[in-house]
């Protein structure tokens, strides 16, 4: 009996090596290198390269924590500016695409977030890139909306800003 | 007082490794169930924003609250000295536990979030009943496996008394806080009472003793030890005491509501209109759960183990009806924000509320007591937990 | 100065967010230089820089006068979700698992046949019961008495789901695939509520959506503004007229009051 229980975990395992190993790319040179993009926006980011390497974690979960619960909503981490800046030209997104700017390091160093479960991938502005969005009725009806009411253009482009 | 050898069960017949396989496969399937909800999100159960809390919450509720309970007869032989319940103390101790563990695996992998539990165990809001519970589930962990300790080892017996009397006082404030989940909730018509926190210690001690009679049956019918007539008499009386004060207090309790003119139409609904919720009222927790059961634990049908057995079925599926109707049926009514008012919304103001459980809640809830019982299974094959005779001869030396 | 940030914060007339901060900014300096400090922290908090945390001195609050209120009105609604970029109900393929921050209710007295209709949400308690049952802090006030839900620390546990008296709460239950508003992160899993749009009160725009559409429409039912400044004008109106808190019986101390009720 023990025997059986033995075998049937080894031929498991093996069966779960062979899955797993059928996923993976060609071993050449490892893993495939994160691509990184200049930002789309911007001069140069808030902090040196390397500080932002480094550290855009825990300065993101301090803000993060400020903006929250206590209202602070300065820019200079917070996450909307980053996707402000990094969102990629051909996806719009951070996390669009394997090659965007957040997913692109994120899997290569295996490092799992759960921020786009709750945050928009994409810049402000980029409603109608998103095709979700763009024929979504909320946006059809904020345009009848202020198509039959007296608000202003100003306000118009606030919304679609 | 005469001493009694405890064994660890054989466990290689092809009958323990079937068990053990049955309860696998269905721990299995709740991994699975867990796992396609968690993908999928609550948008493939039968939960929704009005009956927020569903079928996996009856089981896991359920499981705790019989946890509690099947430490009682432990409790007796070591805070009550009464020494022929001794030889049936470890068992109650793992029970116990392993019912807490499917309990509260039930309750965390139907988190919206499941993924962070760390984060409940690492922010703490101490209003919170929820929070109390999560000290008092972990504080249940340690004291009772202190306990089971001092009873497995002999270099510690000495402090085996301290030990149970401190667990039985913690599983005391464990169920309060069990039942305070619902009662300290102001919102609902049904909760909002400190009779919740009582009658939770009440059910705990009929569910968790007649799971406890029912294990302790089979793991004696399927290892071929005796188990005499005097433990078994002793212990269907006992149950027969606590179903009887169960349902006083649910009759209590809704007697109190029928009252107060504002529960009148909350428990018309339970009591007669309820439809679902009004027949796992009369005929699961009142007719199966505690009249059956009573006739059969109180006359001469319980002269048969068979009957014994059934009655103890009996009360479990009375008790996972009566958490149903607790916890599903103070949920399918409506909130009273405008009393005298008929309220209408989009939101579903105003009607009942139905509920179906789906597929995978079932199976996640059978999961929970899968893996309790698995735990069982294993626990009596790898530990001294059970005594290698408990036949009349053997109980009435212990007596002397 | 400070005359003119009053006045566009009363009117909510759209201004630039860039000349809004600039004129809060300057209004705050100016006040704080000739006044007294405890009233220059109201004021702080009106068009609060973005540095500044937000000031319990301040308590936003909202008044509902369900006699404006009109039968099968839905703008307050549809600006709600718009704004927050929740699926509306109608829309939805799940309609009894669909989020909705803010929904129209319609009462009737079953003897007079009276009936009253106004929007009920989050009614934004000073002693919420869903902050006393959240296990890990995650449901929260925020300092000037907007009731939140910290998304990185909620469990889903629905717990406040049940202890809110209001039905206020909904859970994400599925996946949004990134249909979330950049000022409006909401997820799988999490609970959320109407947050007075409190992304708006800190941009200074003083007003939310629901009270911008309701004013568009011409009902002028809803008004939003501090109850904590006695010259605002909803503290004026509550002054003047009478109003209830729902469930008043509990004693929460709800931020929305209703007129008509």
């Amino acid at each position: 009996m023990k025997r059986l229980v033995a075998l049937g975990a080894v031929i498991l395992t093996a069966a779960a090596l062979a899955w797993a190993g059928a996923d993976a790319p060609a071993r050449t040179g490892g893993a495939p290198k994160p691509v990184i993009v200049k930002a789309v926006k911007g001069e140069r980011c808030v902090e040196s390269n390397e500080f932002m390497r480094r550290n855009h974690m825990k300065v993101l979960n301090h803000q993060r924590d400020e903006t929250v619960i206590e209202g602070i909503r300065t820019k200079k981490f917070s996450l909307k500016q980053c996707i402000e800046c990094h969102a990629s030209e051909k996806t719009g997104s951070v996390a669009a695409s394997k090659d965007d700017f957040c997913v692109s390091c994120h899997s290569y160093a295996a490092v799992k977030i759960d921020c786009f479960d709750c945050h928009s991938t994409k810049p402000q502005g980029s409603m109608a890139m998103h095709p979700l969005n763009a024929e979504s009725a909320h946006y059809a009806h904020k345009l009848a909306a202020t198509a039959g009411s007296k608000i202003s253009a100003e306000e118009m482009a606030k919304v679609a800003r | 007082m005469a001493s009694i050898t405890f064994r660890e069960v054989e466990g290689s017949s092809l009958k323990y490794w079937l068990l053990f396989g049955g309860l696998a496969l269905f721990v299995l399937f709740g991994a699975l169930s867990w796992n396609y909800m968690h993908h999928h999100g609550h948008v493939v159960t039968g939960m929704d924003n009005q009956v927020v809390w569903g079928l996996p919450h009856v089981f896991a509720v359920f499981l705790i609250v019989a946890a509690s309970g099947a430490l009682n007869v432990a409790s007796i032989a070591s805070v009550f000295n009464k020494p022929m319940y001794k030889p049936l103390a470890p068992l109650s101790a793992i029970l116990a536990l392993a019912l807490m563990l499917g309990g509260l695996l039930v309750l965390v992998l139907d988190l919206g979030r499941s993924d962070r539990l760390i984060v409940a165990m690492t922010h703490f809001n101490f209003k919170s009943m929820f929070t109390w519970n999560v000290f008092l589930y972990s504080g249940f962990f340690g004291l009772v496996g202190v306990y089971l300790w001092t009873m497995l080892d002999r270099s510690v017996k000495s402090y085996s008394k301290a030990a149970g009397t401190a667990a039985f006082i913690w599983r005391l404030v464990l169920t309060t806080g069990t039942g305070s989940l619902f009662g300290f909730l102001i919102a609902r018509t049904l909760y909002g009472t400190s009779m919740l926190a009582p009658m939770f210690i009440i059910l705990s001690f009929a569910y968790g003793l007649a799971v406890y009679l029912m294990v302790l049956t089979a793991a004696y019918a399927w290892s071929g030890r005796p188990l005499g007539d005097a433990v078994m008499t002793r212990l269907k009386n006992l149950l027969a005491v606590f179903v009887a004060a169960a349902l006083y207090f649910v009759v209590v309790y809704h007697m109190t509501n029928l009252y107060f003119t504002k529960d009148h139409a909350v428990e018309a609904f339970i009591l007669r209109d309820g439809g679902t919720i009004t027949s796992l009222f009369w005929i699961g927790q009142i007719l199966i759960g505690c009249v059956a059961p009573l006739v059969i634990l109180l006359t001469g049908l319980s002269k048969s183990r068979s009957w014994i057995m059934l009655a103890c079925l009996m009360i479990v599926l009375g008790g996972i009806a009566q958490m149903y109707v607790t916890i599903i049926g103070a949920q399918a009514w409506p909130l009273d924000m405008f009393p005298g008012l008929k309220e209408s919304s989009s939101f579903f103001d105003g009607q009942i509320h139905h509920y179906v459980p789906s597929t995978p809640e079932i199976f996640l809830g059978l999961g929970g007591v899968a893996i309790a019982l698995l735990v069982t299974t294993f626990a009596v094959k790898v530990l001294r937990l059970l005594p290698e005779s408990l036949d009349d001869a053997t109980v009435a030396k212990l007596e002397h | 100065m400070n005359t003119m940030k009053q006045k566009s914060s009363e009117n909510a007339q759209p201004a630039s967010a860039e000349r809004r901060r600039f004129m809060s900014v300057a209004g705050a300096t100016a006040a704080g230089l000739a006044i007294a400090p405890g009233v220059m922290l109201v004021e702080v908090a009106h068009g609060r820089p973005e540095d500044q945390p937000a000031s319990s001195a301040v308590r936003w609050g909202m008044l509902v006068d369900s006699t404006k209120c009109a039968t099968g009105c839905n703008e307050c609604v549809s600006a709600c979700s718009t704004e927050n970029g929740w699926t509306p109900v109608a829309e939805s393929k799940h309609p009894k698992q669909a989020p909705q921050w803010i929904r129209k209710l319609e009462l009737q007295d079953p003897l007079t046949h009276h009936e009253t209709n106004l929007p009920m949400m989050c009614q934004h308690c000073a002693e919420p019961p869903c902050v006393d049952v959240c296990p890990t802090g995650a449901s929260f006030k925020r300092a000037d008495g907007i009731v939140l839900v910290n998304r990185h620390t909620c469990i889903g546990c629905r717990y406040c789901m049940m202890a809110c008296p209001y039905k206020a709460r909904s859970l994400v239950h599925e996946n949004l695939h990134d249909t979330q508003k950049p000022d409006v992160p909401r997820g799988i899993g999490c609970v959320e509520s109407c947050t007075f749009c409190v992304q708006k009160v800190d941009r200074g725009d003083g007003t939310t959506a629901c009270v911008e559409a309701c004013t568009a429409a011409g009902h002028n039912a809803l008004v939003f503004g501090d109850l904590n400044d006695p010259e605002s004008e909803i503290s004026k109106k509550l002054r003047e007229i009478p109003t209830k808190e729902v469930r008043a019986d509990l004693n929460l101390n709800l931020g929305v009051r209703y007129h008509g009720i």
